[in-house]
């Protein structure tokens, strides 16, 4: 029940936020308790959790649909329960975040309720459960970057919801394929992960199912050439939104390539990896290279993610451990370092109503707060030893270097190009005399500096990146047994990375 | 010469009776009762008839275990097959028709008078429609009419030989052709929708006629059973009862809206009253499923080789046309037209996807399972949506321009919001009972080795997305207000709850359908 617990908790608060009247009611407030529930209940399941396991922890298994062989399991692994404590760790972050941007309550409840199904996502052990959320997702997303944000948004939210149906509809092929393929056993339909590793699929078979999957996760993460809808979604959305978004709801994808592609189709994801491979390291780089492109912010915090998004993929299809491990710690990273990066942009935005490059200058004069806490997730995005993304960026090098040399060689490029994005924004946005160039210095209005939430907002985020960049063991302990599974399935054998012990 | 009584097994029958007995009673009422006694008479009546009918339904079809040998009989010599998909069947157009009923009734969005026209024969415009108007006239024959196509929706999916099988359309159809010309409102599209239909439908009778006699031709007999023993013995001309195979599908394609016989489906859904369209869009299509799966499966399934090519085709263009072609409309009424074309492709391809059951693995849903749990979640969703327009409107009456809908999400949160949910499961999104529908033809046809068509499928439910997604985003987040905007007016409760009920079914189908599933399963098979 722990884990029903903890998904049916921000789904019933999402219910409640609802129905509160916005006048007299405390809308925001109510979100925020459910949503630091679901937290506690998080750190309940991380301290039940037994790292030494491999398999999946409180599991729970009650029959769906019969019919199709589906059932509502739960239970979590390693990858599974970093993401969840990801998500339950930044939502109420989200909330204080967007504490001042809107009064409705329509934008908390739709938090809740993407947090709800999210965490479902993560915990389903069913294939035909995790589809129905993974879709669930979509609703609240489209809600949110539609009602909310900025202009322009209503198409913008079109194009990301088509994107996504889309990619849905892809995997859905796939589902009613393995629905297919399951059912002509001897026992019956399944839709259990644990069945369906079991299941000898022939080579064509798994191989059509395994891209219609890997279609859709390539969308959600998002990959070259799938990646258009992400910098017009997180231009228009609002900053906390495209947390929710980048951060939580695009790790579904990454999520998904290690849970499904990898662990049901073990042979057919070793054969796509040339592709894979190719794809992922165009995405880094021309991710990068269009980040550097950009002049808004939020477009160019977006884009990023394209990059960084073509390095998990890279390490979670170079098919070592270290490469593995380093994926899902990249996916935590990527998570806070974005997270930081995309509120505090948001904090720009709410002080000038534009975050255009071009307009913006010498902002560390009047904001020194909010440049420096920018500045610092912004290093921790470029790989800056000591900041926690460096830890995952080097893992994946390393299994990319074992893979192939020009592979490895390919990604270092990644590294420089994101200390170019990162700097040369930063440097046009906050260094430099203050104020609008076509404004004389007279008339610059005064803009305030972060205030206690905001700073309160962004802490959290900046001292977990400080804290993972020196102590990356407890996350590596976690996610190690999984990658391990995971590859001893795939036919793969070395040895997990671990943190030397020093006496 | 002697004649024998024909033997009818009423214990099984009883509820076709009731539907038809209190439709003549309903002539009847007409006839006798005072004008101003007759609209609460026929309510009454008619409600009270088809609940009795679907009690009894329920009853048939719970004792269906008692008969001897097989679940089901062929009863009234030869003539009707009861067994477990045509109760089912029954049941589904009963509950449309109750639905239907009382979005009849309903009489508080037009100002105290019904949706139908005061008095048919008046010409529109003249005096005389405008003396019916302020004398507060009202044409309550739709009732009996409504019960008459009820009665020839039961009949269709049950009928087991050609004879009944083609009386059972015709009485099925003539009612709706009259009921689509009755608007109030707008009536000169109205009676061009009814004169539409009436033609073409007419025309698809008569290639279903000359069908059926080429299939008589064939097989020398009337019954289905007759024609499978035929077809599998491979007794005579082929060619013969490939024409007539085609010529029969031609009608029954057009009944259920399939390209390239969907040409009716936009102008008549369009032009008649919308609670017509309610019942019709949902009931038609259930009813005609029905007699097309027991047809194709039961007379024709030996030679299933034959015809399931051409349902690939007409599947995929249908799906292609249907979702497509909606992409491009302005008008409620139309785009929900053209999304329950692409719907009739859908279920063509769980009705394409029939296998033998030696095939199915265990456990596996079957194609007719798939087809009639899709049945329902469309039926659903449709009778939903289209009541829901009916309440939608103007000064001018109902309007079901998009420009007229734009920002309705602001105006009526919650209608917008329950008009979304339906477009939602319509488009198969998880979490609605369409997507577990879709799923499952889905899975039958691809189970059958039709991975073209699904893959058809699947392209054309990411172009039926965007349509019905764009519309939600009409209703939700348009900024601007435009000229005629509506509003929603204040229905009674029997339109709301119409859409209540179905509201709520769809979303408990579409995350517990497990109960729902189990009965279709339970349904079993055709008998033969």
């Amino acid at each position: 029940m722990t884990l029903t617990i903890l998904c049916a908790l921000p789904l019933v608060g999402a219910l409640v936020t609802l129905l509160t009247p916005a006048g007299g009611g405390r809308p925001k407030q109510i979100a925020l308790a459910f949503s630091l529930l679901a937290l506690i209940q998080g750190i309940i399941v991380a301290a039940r959790f037994d790292k030494g396991e491999r398999g999946f922890q409180m599991t729970e298994d009650v029959t769906w649909i019969k019919a199709f062989g589906a059932h509502y399991a739960l239970g979590v692994d390693g990858l599974g329960l970093l993401m969840v404590l990801l998500t339950v760790a930044l939502v109420p972050i989200v909330l204080v975040a967007a504490w001042r941007d809107t009064t409705r309550s329509s934008f908390f409840a739709w938090v809740l309720a993407l947090e709800g199904f999210s965490l479902v996502v993560f915990t389903a052990t069913d294939v035909l459960l995790f589809y129905v959320v993974f879709e669930a997702t979509l609703i609240p997303a489209y809600f949110l970057i539609g009602g909310f944000g900025r202009e322009g948004r209503s198409w913008a939210a079109l194009k990301f919801l088509m994107y996504q149906l889309g990619g849905g509809l892809v995997l859905l092929a796939g589902v009613i394929a393995l629905y297919v393929e399951s059912a002509q056993t001897g026992g019956g339909p399944s839709y259990l992960i644990t069945d369906l590793q079991k299941l000898d699929l022939s080579t064509d078979i798994e191989r059509w199912i395994f891209i219609a999957f890997f279609v859709a996760f390539m969308v959600k993460a998002p990959l070259f050439p799938l990646h258009t809808w992400l910098a017009d979604t997180t231009e228009k959305a609002t900053p906390a939104t495209s947390v929710l978004l980048v951060c939580i709801l695009d790790k579904i994808g990454t999520f998904g390539m290690l849970r499904f592609c990898l662990g049901l189709f073990p042979n057919a994801s070793q054969w796509a990896t040339p592709v894979v491979v190719t794809l992922a390291l165009i995405s880094i780089v021309y991710g990068a290279f269009l980040a550097i492109g950009q002049d808004d912010l939020l477009r160019l915090v977006g884009l990023t993610s394209l990059s960084h998004f073509g390095f998990i993929t890279l390490g979670i299809f170079v098919f070592t451990s270290q490469g593995g491990s380093g994926a899902i710690l990249y996916m935590i990273n990527h998570g806070v370092a974005t997270a930081g990066l995309f509120l505090a942009v948001g904090f720009l935005l709410r002080r000038h109503g534009t975050v255009r490059i071009s307009e913006l200058r010498g902002q560390e004069r009047m904001t020194p707060v909010l440049a420096g806490l920018f500045l610092v997730a912004g290093l921790a995005t470029l790989g800056l030893p000591g900041l926690s993304q460096f830890v995952s960026e080097i893992l994946v090098l390393i299994g990319a270097f074992d893979y192939h040399w020009w592979v490895g060689a390919v990604a270092v490029t990644g590294i420089v190009l994101a200390a170019v994005y990162v700097l040369w924004a930063y440097q046009r946005v906050f260094t430099g005399p203050g104020g609008d160039p076509a404004v004389s210095p007279a008339e610059i209005p005064v803009v305030r500096d972060l205030d206690r939430r905001e700073v309160g907002v962004l802490a959290p985020l900046v001292v977990a990146l400080v804290l993972f960049g020196f102590v990356p063991g407890p996350l590596l302990d976690v996610a190690n047994p999984t990658i391990s599974a995971l590859m001893e399935h795939a036919g793969v054998s070395d040895d997990a990375p671990v943190v030397a012990g020093g006496k | 010469m002697n004649f024998t009584q024909p033997h009818i097994e009423y214990a099984q029958l009883w509820p076709l009776f009731v539907v038809f007995g209190v439709a003549c009673a309903g002539v009847l009422v007409e006839a006798f009762v005072p004008r101003q006694n007759r609209y609460l008479t026929q309510i009454g009546l008619t409600v009270v008839g088809l609940v009795v009918a679907l009690a009894g339904t329920v009853y048939v079809g719970v004792n269906l275990d008692a008969l001897q040998g097989a679940r089901g009989l062929v009863g009234a010599e030869g003539a009707l097959a009861v067994d477990g998909p045509s109760v089912y069947l029954w049941g589904l157009v009963l509950v449309c028709a109750i639905g239907g009923a009382l979005l009849f009734a309903e009489r508080r969005v037009e100002g105290g008078v019904t949706v139908f026209a005061g008095q048919a024969a008046a010409l529109p415009g003249t005096t005389a429609e405008r003396e019916a108007s302020t004398r507060g006239l009202e044409h309550t024959e739709v009732y009996p009419l409504l019960l008459f196509a009820v009665f020839g929706m039961m009949l269709f999916p049950a009928a087991n030989d050609l004879i009944m099988l083609f009386a059972a359309l015709e009485v099925l159809s003539l009612p709706l052709y009259l009921l689509c010309g009755l608007a109030r409102r707008r009536r000169l599209l109205s009676q061009e929708a009814a004169l539409k239909y009436f033609l073409l439908g007419a025309f698809s009778s008569g290639f279903f006629l000359y069908g059926l006699a080429l299939v008589y031709g064939y097989a020398g007999t009337m019954q289905f059973s007759g024609i499978a023993a035929a077809v599998q013995g491979d007794w005579a001309n082929h060619s013969l009862l490939l024409i007539g195979v085609g010529m029969m599908s031609v009608g029954l394609l057009f009944k259920v809206g399939a390209v390239p016989f969907h040409s009716w489906t936009p102008d008549v859904y369009q032009g008649a009253p919308t609670a017509v369209t309610a019942f019709m869009s949902a009931a038609t299509k259930i009813a005609a499923f029905g007699a097309f799966l027991r047809l194709f499966y039961v007379a024709f399934g030996a030679d299933r080789w034959s015809w399931q090519p051409m349902l690939w085709v007409v599947a995929i263009l249908t799906m292609i046309v249907g979702a497509v072609v909606a992409v491009v409309q302005t008008d409620v009424k139309r785009m929900l037209a053209y999304s329950s074309i692409a719907h009739t492709g859908f279920l063509l391809t769980g009705l394409l996807g029939v296998q033998a059951a030696g095939d199915l693995g265990k456990g596996e849903i079957s194609s007719l399972e798939a087809v009639l749990f899709y049945l329902t979640t469309y039926g659903l969703a449709i009778v939903g949506s289209f009541a829901l327009v009916s309440v939608v409107r103007d000064a001018g009456g109902e309007t079901s321009r998009f420009a007229a809908w734009a920002g309705l999400g602001r105006r009526a949160p919650l209608t917008a919001a329950v008009f979304a949910y339906f477009l939602l499961s319509m488009a198969g999104i998880p979490l609605t009972a369409g997507f577990i529908g879709k799923w499952a033809v889905f899975s039958v046809a691809l189970s059958a080795g039709a991975w073209p068509v699904v893959i058809v499928a699947i392209a054309s439910s990411i172009v039926a997305v965007f349509f019905y997604v764009r519309f939600i985003l009409l209703m939700f987040f348009t900024d601007r207000e435009t000229e005629g905007a509506a509003a929603v007016t204040a229905a009674s409760p029997l339109t709301t709850g119409v859409i209540a009920v179905t509201a709520i079914a769809t979303l408990v189908l579409g995350i517990v359908p497990g109960p729902v599933l189990d009965l279709v399963h339970h349904a079993g098979s055709f008998i033969r």
